[in-house]
């Protein structure tokens, strides 16, 4: 285990070689502009047309197409501008040894520029995706540039960790949980004493209460977190450390429609506009518990408990389905049943058959007759 | 602050000078010292004046009551039907010689009064205007002809509510008295209607119907004063119109002094009214003075309004226009038959040799061939019997195009030079005159002549900061006063307009307006400005029309000018265009035909018949113009886009060296020269090449 003086140094180590990153990208531009060539910044594309499904690994990739964004172009200049601004925050972040939320680095950045009204970025929605930029141009990770988004997602479970120094028991958190950092790099969280058996994510914070008040982790030996949705990196990290550390393997539990589904997409094999992350964060053999488009016949769900696809839930499943990463028939099969049923299912559903028929006889049953799909 | 296109035209290169002494000297001289007159003369104003008041609204019934023999006699306008037709009822036959009864001539006077609106009097305001059109155009080719420069004098004054006074005055030749009554009594009296001459009037039914229609409105002569030469003694005329036998009645005649040494000055009293703005005389002063740099003009407007005066560009006479015989393809059948009846030429083929143009003798010789008519016939048999196979003979037979020296136009140097005076501070001009081109075997020339932009946009003078006060469109805003009220005090601005102006600012409506900052005031005038420029770029254009140096005021969708402009894409000059319309923006477009035959739709000579070759030709020269200014536009605009691109890199090359100083630890100085010469460079070098 390494000692406080040894994660300093490490931390040290880290900064110091994002700064020469940062540096050698300014440095570019002046000799660039010395040269009357027009200052370039070749930033990775982070969209469908740049991400390739790697079957072998399972994990989704970008690929090797960039975006050139020139300082001496009307349209780019700003972007160029604001990319350069965010760099220099992080450098002040690093200097300083201090992180920050991506929050924090709208208002370090944000002024007006010269007499005008203009703001160098008018709300966070722009200077989010230019971090995203910065990180994939210079390659490197958010937490590197002592950047963090805030916190989402809690757990409780059967495992002690440490948490910046501070010893965390999962297994006494009260109702609340442990909140998840956003960074959660092995500088910052060390896993100590581990009794779960595996692990369970669940999308809604509603029936992770209901799990943690029934104490199903303590009856299963299992650790629960819950991700608020789309898991943020803080969250896809962790169950990626636990699978790949503690070896435990990851059920994953949410709604039956679409965008559950892709929930359970992204942490298995990661998203398209973090598909630079996927190496690291992607869980590959992740099991999708549930619910499945088969559970209402499986389980004698009441029809009541179901709610009518709409338009937008269909094109959805339609476009997932053209998705290579579900381009394998169990996964085609429970797309079109979803489709073909026109309904859709929350997981609060099982609480049409009674309040604890989730922890009592929906996930031992599951976990019983091992009715996940990989 | 000038928002109105006609405003901002009419106040630009206005001088305001002292009213000289002189007509008013005048006006007051030929009263005061007319020989032997001065006490008689009220009667001859003063009483008609009441009985007449009434006769404009029944022109056409009778008017017995009239007190003089010498007023109009308007029964004569009563209609003829009335007496053989009896009363109404179911019809019943009757006899040839019954009907007879009630035929007889018409007289010309009665045709004016049924017909006044073709000849430009159908209302009030069109009255005035076109009483000082004829005036202005017969006192300017007056003098053109006897070789004189001229200047003119016009003055409108109001009587009474309705009426007023036009007195010209000009310094042309002068009238022989004995011809002054008939040139100013009598219709259709002339000289021009017999020949083909480019000049400004042609029917001679000008001035004298201005005369009738003062007479029949207010049943005051025409006053007349004119001296022919310094060592022969003015006259002064009061004439009347017989309306019956369209004879003119002379009911004054004296000597009286005169300071002029020749000229002429012509009074008519007549029910109108005056405006300004869009078809007023204001405008059409304007727009004569334009298209005729050689003049001098002198306006002393109603209402206590400032004189104008236009002094004069050139002082150079125009070229005096060459009188041609008409030429074969440009005669109607009609007027064919009456040539040929009046020809005194005992051949056919002199006939047509000599009394048109570009006729030889075996153009002659092929014409009759054609035709199948003898060689050696005489003229006024063939009016009578063959006419109509020689007309057609005509348009078969190759004839040469008319000579075309006949035309003078104004020329593009004199064009410019007037564009210049009415819009001082355009930012582009141009101006071409085509070669002269023939439609129907008559010569035409055209002329187009604009002007964009600059203050033609709106801009405004805001006033000066030094004081300390907030100037805002040319007004001291009260400081006092909540700024949105102050902005009211700027003509042409709402309370609606001025809330919009500071939102567009960034200013709290609420402020006082001396609690505002400089760069408070800095906004409101670039608000102001935008919202001109704005408001000129989607206002059509303001489109002048000049045919022989006359502008055109009425009818103007009616006219071939406006067909041709119209017809013209504008867009491709960077302009905006409606479908069908008028293109849009800070232009000012001047086209001027000349001809020696005009071919107006109707007689008060507002529009253009729509002739091919004469739209085709406008086009063409409108479209050469047009062409200058797509280049100069699409240069402005690229180096606007030039200029806004560097501003925009400027703008980020300041926040990127503060970056790049704090990442790379270089010096800013060394950092923004770096930027700022490759920012110069890409500036220059545009987006596009860099795709």
């Amino acid at each position: 285990m390494a000692t406080k003086r040894e994660l300093a140094a490490l931390r040290k180590a880290k900064a110091t070689k994002t700064l020469d990153k940062l540096t050698s990208l300014a440095e570019k531009v002046i000799t660039q502009a010395e040269k009357l060539d027009n200052p370039t910044v070749e930033i990775p594309i982070r969209a469908l047309s740049n991400v390739a499904f790697n079957k072998k690994k399972h994990i989704i990739e970008m690929g090797s197409k960039t975006q050139s964004r020139t300082l001496f172009n009307v349209n780019m200049a700003k972007r160029f501008a604001q990319t350069f601004l965010v760099a220099k925050a992080c450098k002040e972040l690093l200097d300083a040894g201090k992180t920050t939320s991506i929050r924090d680095l709208y208002y370090m950045t944000k002024h007006s520029i010269g007499k005008t009204s203009e703001n160098t970025f008018e709300n966070q929605g722009e200077s989010d995706p230019i971090i995203e930029d910065l990180e994939v141009t210079i390659n490197t990770l958010r937490e590197e540039l002592h950047l963090f988004a805030s916190n989402k997602g809690s757990m409780v479970g059967e495992l002690t960790l440490v948490d910046a120094g501070d010893t965390i028991d999962a297994r006494r958190q009260g109702s609340g949980g442990w909140a998840v950092p956003s960074i959660v790099e092995d500088d910052v969280i060390q896993f100590k004493k581990c009794d779960a058996k595996f692990v369970l994510l669940v999308e809604k914070d509603a029936v992770w209460r209901r799990l943690n008040e029934d104490k199903f982790w303590r009856k299963y030996k299992c650790i629960i977190i819950q991700s608020g949705g789309q898991p943020a990196r803080g969250v896809r990290r962790l169950v990626r450390r636990m699978a790949d550390e503690l070896k435990l393997p990851l059920y994953v539990l949410v709604d039956n429609d679409p965008w559950g589904l892709y929930i359970y997409s992204v942490i298995k094999q990661g998203s398209i506009n973090l598909a630079y992350e996927s190496a690291r964060m992607a869980v590959p053999k992740a099991r999708f518990l549930g619910l499945s488009s088969y559970d209402r016949e499986r389980y004698d769900l009441p029809d009541d408990s179901t709610i009518m696809l709409n338009n937008k839930d269909v094109a959805r499943a339609k476009q997932m389905m053209k998705y290579p990463w579900f381009a394998e028939r169990k996964w085609q099969r429970e797309l079109k049943k979803m489709l073909d049923s026109k309904v859709k299912l929350e997981i609060e559903a099982l609480s049409s058959k009674g309040i604890t028929f989730i922890s009592d006889e929906y996930l031992p049953r599951k976990l019983k007759e091992k009715d996940w799909l990989v | 602050m000038s928002f109105d296109p006609q405003l901002s035209l009419l106040d630009t290169t206005r001088a305001k000078v002292p009213r000289p002494q002189a007509p008013d000297n005048t006006l007051r001289s030929h009263r005061s010292k007319r020989v032997g007159s001065a006490k008689e003369d009220p009667d001859c104003s003063e009483m008609p004046a009441k009985s007449s008041q009434k006769t404009p609204k029944n022109e056409t019934s009778s008017a017995p009551d009239n007190g003089r023999p010498t007023e109009p006699d308007i029964t004569t306008a009563k209609p003829p039907s009335k007496k053989s037709g009896g009363k109404g009822g179911p019809r019943k036959k009757r006899s040839a010689e019954r009907l007879a009864q009630g035929q007889r001539d018409i007289s010309v006077s009665e045709f004016f009064v049924k017909n006044r609106h073709l000849l430009g009097f159908d209302s009030p305001a069109r009255a005035l205007l076109t009483t000082v059109k004829e005036a202005v155009d017969n006192a300017l080719d007056a003098c053109e002809e006897a070789g004189i420069l001229p200047t003119i004098l016009i003055e409108i004054q109001q009587t009474a509510d309705d009426r007023y006074v036009v007195s010209l005055q000009d310094n042309g030749p002068g009238i022989v008295v004995g011809q002054v009554p008939k040139i100013f009594g009598k219709l259709l009296y002339g000289s021009k209607f017999h020949s083909l001459k480019q000049s400004r009037g042609q029917q001679g039914i000008g001035i004298s119907a201005a005369g009738m229609y003062g007479q029949l409105t207010t049943g005051k002569p025409v006053r007349i004063t004119s001296r022919t030469q310094p060592k022969y003694p003015a006259h002064y005329l009061e004439v009347i119109i017989n309306t019956k036998k369209n004879a003119p009645e002379v009911i004054r005649d004296t000597e009286v002094e005169w300071d002029e040494p020749h000229g002429t000055r012509v009074e008519i009293e007549l029910q109108g009214s005056y405006k300004s703005g869009k078809h007023s005389v204001d405008e059409y002063l304007e727009q004569t003075a334009m298209a005729n740099p050689h003049a001098e003009i002198f306006y002393y407007p109603p209402k206590g309004r400032d004189e104008v005066v236009y002094p004069r560009l050139s002082e150079q006479l125009p070229d005096e226009p060459a009188k041609i015989q008409p030429h074969p393809y440009g005669v109607e059948l009609g007027i064919l038959m009456k040539m040929l009846k009046d020809s005194k030429a005992r051949h056919i083929t002199t006939a047509l040799k000599e009394d048109f143009s570009r006729v030889t003798p075996k153009v002659a010789e092929e014409i009759c061939k054609t035709a199948g008519v003898s060689l050696k016939a005489r003229p006024t048999t063939i009016a009578n019997r063959e006419a109509e196979a020689l007309f057609n003979a005509i348009q078969k037979v190759k004839i040469r195009n008319p000579t075309t020296d006949c035309i003078v136009p104004i020329g593009e140097e004199l064009i410019r030079k007037g564009l210049e005076r009415e819009i001082e501070n355009a930012s582009f001009y141009s101006v071409r005159t085509r070669a002269p081109r023939v439609y129907r075997g008559n010569p035409f020339q055209v002329e187009v002549g604009l002007a964009y932009g600059g203050q033609l946009t709106g801009l405004i003078d805001h006033g000066d900061l030094s004081d300390g006060s907030a100037w805002v469109g040319g007004v001291r805003l009260n400081p006092t006063k909540k700024v949105e009220m102050a902005l009211t005090s700027i003509p042409g601005i709402t309370r609606k307009k001025a809330v919009q102006l500071l939102l567009k600012a960034g200013i709290d409506r609420a402020t006082k307006a001396g609690m505002l900052t400089a760069d408070q005031v800095e906004l409101l005038r670039a608000a102001l400005d935008a919202e001109a420029r704005s408001e000129s770029a989607t206002r059509s254009i303001h489109l002048v029309r000049l045919a022989n140096r006359v502008p055109l005021q009425y009818q103007q969708s009616a006219c071939a000018i406006h067909k041709a402009v119209t017809d013209v894409n504008w867009r491709r000059y960077h302009l905006t265009q409606p479908r069908g319309g008028l293109p849009q923006g800070p232009l000012v477009l001047v086209v001027h035909i000349a001809s020696v035959w005009v071919p107006f739709t109707s007689e008060s000579k507002e529009a253009i018949a729509h002739y091919e070759e004469i739209i085709d030709e406008i086009k063409r020269c409108i479209m050469d113009c047009g062409r200058e200014l797509g280049r100069y536009l699409s240069r402005r605009d690229k180096h606007k886009a030039q200029a806004d691109r560097r501003h925009k890199f400027d703008l980020y090359c300041g926040e990127l060296v503060e970056a790049l100083h704090f990442l790379t630890k270089r010096k800013r100085t060394e950092i923004k020269k770096i930027l700022d010469t490759a920012a110069d460079h890409y500036a220059e070098v545009g987006d596009e090449l860099q795709e």
